[in-house]
C-alpha cells in the first residue's frame, strides 16, 4: 500500500488507487464461497421441511451467512479496486448565517403588540393541554389505596398446601419448610403465600405475644420478601449446632436473610423490614388456621408501608 | 442499465448528486470503528428474528394447559404467554433457532454498544463537535438495556417472573410516587391485571424498537454530516478525513461484516443453548429458584440491589425511601447522568473546548484514561456483586464475606484503578512516544568499524503541523527510524 500524495485541492476528494488488477485466485475463492452459501441455504430449506433440528438448521443458516460474508469481504479486499481517499472537512458555524437565522425567527414576531402576553398564554395553554392528557393516563391502573394492605388472610382461614390439603401441626417438621396458601383464595396474589417452619418452642427468642400465635413452635411468614417482592425460596437450617449459623429464611434474589428464631428479624441483606408474620392457631382437627391478619404489611416497601 | 436506472430516479426525484456524495463518502479505517457497526448489525438480526417470533407469541396471562412436545410439563396449567413461547421453541420448525438467535443478538448488541462507548470515552471522540451524537449514543445504550429486559420478561417463565417482580419492587420504591406509578404500569398489584402483558409486549415490539431505530438513524445521519473521527496519521489532520470511499471496497467489507455477524449469531443460536425456559417452568408469585441470573447487562443493577445495606428512610410512620431505590434506581441514574454529562465534565477538567477531529490514543491523555477506567471499574465491582452467589457455590467463600469485601472494594478499586491506569498510560506514552507527535528518542547506526553513531534527524526536515497546534515535527525519516508505523 503506497500512501496517496498530500495537498489535495479544496473541497474535492482526492483518491489514490493501489493494488488494482485481476486476482484470479480470490475470484475463484469467491465463486466457491458463493456456491457453498447457496448449497447451505438449500440445505436449510430442505432441513426445515424434512428434519427441523435446531443444531442442523443453525449450522446451515449460519454457514450460509458465513460463506456469503466471506465472499463479500474477499471481494471488498482483494477483487475490487482499492483506493484511499482524502477529503477536506466542511466547516460548520458560519456566524453570519447564524445571525440571519436568529433574525428571521425573531422577525416573525416583529410588530406584534403584546408579544410577551401571547407567548405566555400559548405556553400556559400547552401546559394545560399536556396536564389534561395525564388524566386518561391515570386510568391505566387503580390507585394504591388499601389494595396492598389487603390480603386473603383473616381469623379462621385454614392453611392449605400446594395440593389444597389442609396442613396440620404434624406436617411441619423441624428443619424443613412448607409453602402454604389461604384455603379457597387465589394463589397469585402477593398476600396469599406463606412459609411454615417449626422451631422447638424452647428455642424461640420472641416475646410471649408472638409465641402465642406460633402454636407448638410452628411459625408462618409471608413468602414475599419485603425487599423487592421475590418469593422466599431458601431455608438455611443448621446441621452442626452450635457452631453453624442460625436457622434463617433467605430470599434467593438479593439474599435478605431473616432469623427464624427471632420471629423473622433481618439478619443480613438489603431488606429494610423484617419478614411479616402471620398469626396461627390450631383447630379441633389440629389443622393450622390463621388467627388474624398479617402482623405487618406484606410485599415490597413503598410510601404507604406502615411500620 | 445502471445508467438508465440512475436516470429514471434522478429525472424524477434528483438522486444523483446525493448518490455521488454517498458513494464517495470516506470512512477512516480502524478495527475499533467497527464496534458500532456490530451493534447495528445485531439490531438488524434482532428485527428479523423478532418478526418471526411475533407470529407465534401470545401476550396473554389467560391460563391454559400444556400438551405439547415437552413431556415433563404436560398437564401443567400455565399462562398463554409461557405456553406460546414453549410452543414456538419446541414445536415450531426453526422456532428455537430464531428465539435463541434473538437472545444471543440482544446480548451481543449490548456488548458491542458498551465496548463502543468505552472506545469513544478513551479516545475522546465525544469532544466538540460530537457532544450531541454522544448523548444520542448513551440514550441508545439505556434503551437497549430496557428493551432487553422487556424481551426476556415476555416468556413468563420462572426467570422472567423473578425479574418482573424485582422491577415491580424497584418501581414501588420510588419515593412518594412509586406505589401509584407501578399500579399504573401493572394495572394493579403485582402480578398485574390482564392488560400488563399486552402492554409489555407493545413496549418491546413497537415503542422501544421504533425509538431505537429512530435514534440509530439520527446517530448515523450526524456521523455522515460531521464525518468520522480518525487517528492521527501522516496525512490525517484536523482538517481532512482519510480513508476508504464507500464504493466499492468499503460497502462490500461492511456488508460482509453484517453477514459474518449474522452468521456468528445464527451459529450461536443453533449450537449454544441460551435461556432454556422449559427447564425453569411457569412463574407464580410464590415460586423462586436459587442462583438465578439475569442477562449479563442487568448484572450491575442486580449487584446494586445486593450490595446496598439495609437502609430505608422513614418519616414518622411513612417509608420515604424504600431500600430497592438505592441500588435499583439511584445508582443507575447516577451512572447514566454522569455518562450524559461526560463531554462537559471532560471539558471542564481538562480545560479543552477546541474542536477535535483527531482521536487521542488512550495513553496520550493519561488523566482522561485514568478517570474513565476508574469510573468503569466502579460499575464493574457492582456488576461482580450481581453474580457472587454463583461464586459462592464454586468457591465456598461465604456470601456475606464476599458482600462485605465488595462493599469496601466499591470505594477502593476505583481509586487504585485511577492511579494504576494513569501510571500505565504515562509509562506507555514516555516509552514509545509516537513518532508523529514529537518523538524524542534517538536513532543509532552501526558504523563499519563496529561502533555506533547517532543519526541527526531533526536537521533540515521541514516541520508539518499536525493541524491542532501541537508542537510535533513529523517526518518520514523519523518514522522509518522509530520503526513504528503511523496511521
Amino acid at each position: 500500500m503506497s500512501p496517496p500524495p498530500s495537498g489535495s485541492p479544496q473541497g474535492e476528494a482526492e483518491t489514490h488507487e493501489f493494488d488494482a488488477g485481476p486476482n484470479r485466485r480470490a475470484e475463484n475463492l469467491i465463486l466457491l464461497a458463493l456456491g457453498g452459501a447457496s448449497l447451505a441455504a438449500v440445505c436449510f430449506a430442505v432441513l426445515f421441511v424434512a428434519l427441523p433440528d435446531t443444531q442442523l438448521l443453525g449450522i446451515a443458516l449460519g454457514g450460509s451467512f458465513a460463506l456469503l460474508g466471506l465472499a463479500a469481504v474477499l471481494a471488498g479486499k482483494k477483487v475490487v479496486p482499492q483506493e484511499i481517499a482524502v477529503e477536506e472537512r466542511t466547516d460548520f458555524g458560519d456566524e453570519q448565517v447564524q445571525e440571519e437565522v436568529a433574525e428571521i425567527v425573531s422577525g416573525g414576531g416583529a410588530g406584534v403588540s403584546r408579544r410577551k402576553l401571547l407567548i405566555g398564554a400559548a405556553g400556559a395553554t400547552g401546559a394545560t393541554v399536556g396536564a389534561s392528557a395525564l388524566v386518561p393516563a391515570a386510568a391505566l391502573g387503580p390507585a394504591v389505596g388499601e389494595i396492598v394492605a389487603q390480603t386473603p388472610w383473616s381469623r379462621g382461614r385454614r392453611v392449605v398446601d400446594s395440593q389444597d390439603r389442609p396442613v396440620t401441626a404434624e406436617d411441619v417438621t423441624v428443619g424443613t419448610f412448607i409453602t402454604g396458601f389461604p384455603e379457597g383464595a387465589s394463589r397469585r396474589e402477593l398476600g396469599s403465600s406463606i412459609v411454615l417452619v417449626k422451631i422447638p418452642p424452647n428455642e424461640l427468642e420472641i416475646p410471649a405475644r408472638l409465641r402465642a400465635v406460633a402454636p407448638e413452635g410452628v411459625l408462618a411468614f409471608s413468602k414475599i420478601c419485603p425487599h423487592a417482592g421475590c418469593a422466599i425460596g431458601i431455608y438455611r437450617h443448621p446441621l452442626f449446632e452450635p457452631t453453624s449459623e442460625r436457622p434463617a429464611l433467605v430470599c434467593p434474589c438479593h439474599y435478605s436473610t431473616f432469623d427464624v428464631r427471632r420471629g423473622g428479624t433481618l439478619e443480613f441483606g438489603p431488606a429494610g423490614r423484617d419478614l411479616p408474620q402471620l398469626p396461627l392457631m390450631l383447630n379441633a382437627e389440629r389443622e393450622l388456621v390463621a388467627s388474624g391478619e398479617f402482623l405487618e404489611q406484606i410485599g415490597p416497601s413503598y410510601r404507604g408501608i406502615r411500620q | 442499465m445502471i445508467r438508465r436506472a440512475v436516470g429514471f430516479f434522478d429525472d424524477r426525484i434528483g438522486v444523483a448528486p446525493g448518490a455521488r456524495k454517498l458513494l464517495r463518502y470516506v470512512f477512516p479505517d480502524h478495527w475499533s470503528f467497527l464496534l458500532g457497526e456490530i451493534a447495528l448489525n445485531s439490531f438488524l438480526v434482532l428485527v428479523g428474528t423478532g418478526i418471526f417470533l411475533t407470529f407465534y407469541y401470545s401476550p396473554s396471562d389467560a391460563q391454559t394447559v400444556y400438551n405439547g412436545a415437552y413431556e415433563p410439563l404436560r398437564g401443567l396449567s400455565m399462562t398463554e404467554a409461557y405456553w406460546s413461547t414453549l410452543n414456538l421453541s419446541l414445536d415450531v420448525p426453526a422456532g428455537l433457532l430464531m428465539r435463541q438467535t434473538h437472545h444471543w443478538a440482544a446480548n451481543l448488541m449490548i456488548v458491542a454498544i458498551t465496548v463502543h462507548l468505552l472506545r469513544i470515552l478513551l479516545t475522546g471522540a465525544f469532544r466538540r463537535p460530537r457532544e450531541i451524537n454522544y448523548v444520542v449514543g448513551v440514550t441508545l445504550l439505556a434503551l437497549t438495556v430496557l428493551e432487553g429486559f422487556a424481551g426476556y420478561s415476555l416468556p413468563d417463565d420462572l426467570l422472567s417472573g423473578m425479574g418482573l417482580v424485582i422491577a415491580y419492587g424497584v418501581a414501588m420504591s420510588i419515593p412518594l410516587l412509586g406505589g401509584d406509578l407501578s399500579f399504573l404500569i401493572w394495572g394493579g398489584e403485582f402480578p398485574g391485571s390482564a392488560e400488563f402483558f399486552p402492554r409489555l409486549y407493545i413496549v418491546h415490539v413497537l415503542l422501544v424498537p421504533v425509538a431505537i431505530a429512530g435514534l440509530i438513524g439520527a446517530h448515523l445521519a450526524m456521523i455522515a454530516r460531521q464525518h468520522h473521527t480518525q487517528f492521527r496519521g501522516r496525512i490525517a489532520t484536523e482538517r481532512n478525513v482519510v480513508g476508504y470511499p464507500l464504493w466499492p471496497g468499503y460497502a462490500l467489507k461492511s456488508g460482509g461484516l453484517l453477514l459474518v455477524t449474522a452468521a456468528v449469531l445464527f451459529l450461536l443460536g443453533g449450537l449454544v443453548q441460551i435461556n432454556p425456559i422449559w427447564q425453569w417452568g411457569p412463574y407464580e408469585p410464590y415460586l423462586s429458584t436459587n442462583g438465578a441470573q439475569p442477562d449479563w447487562y442487568l448484572g450491575w443493577l442486580l449487584g446494586g440491589l445486593r450490595l446496598m445495606p439495609a437502609l430505608e428512610v422513614q418519616l414518622g410512620s411513612w417509608t420515604l425511601v424504600p431500600n430497592p431505590f438505592w441500588g435499583g434506581l439511584a445508582f443507575p441514574t447516577l451512572v447514566f447522568l454522569t455518562m450524559y454529562a461526560w463531554p462537559w465534565i471532560d471539558r471542564r477538567w481538562l480545560g479543552d473546548n477546541r474542536r477535535h477531529e483527531l482521536l487521542d490514543l488512550p495513553r496520550d491523555n493519561p488523566r482522561r484514561t485514568a478517570i474513565v477506567m476508574s469510573y468503569f471499574s466502579w460499575v464493574l465491582v457492582v456488576f461482580v456483586a450481581g453474580s457472587i452467589d454463583r461464586l459462592y457455590f464454586r468457591s465456598t467463600i461465604p456470601y456475606e464475606a464476599q458482600i462485605w469485601f465488595l462493599r469496601i472494594a466499591v470505594f477502593v478499586v476505583p481509586v487504585l484503578t485511577y492511579f494504576a491506569a494513569k501510571r500505565l498510560c504515562e509509562e506507555l506514552r514516555d516509552r514509545e512516544r509516537h513518532p508523529l507527535r514529537g518523538w524524542n528518542g534517538k536513532v543509532v547506526r552501526r558504523t563499519p568499524a563496529g561502533g555506533f553513531e547517532t543519526l541527526e534527524l531533526d536537521e533540515g526536515v521541514p516541520a508539518v503541523d499536525g493541524g491542532n497546534g501541537r508542537p510535533g515535527a513529523p517526518s518520514e525519516e523519523q518514522e522509518a527510524g522509530a520503526g513504528t508505523g503511523g496511521r
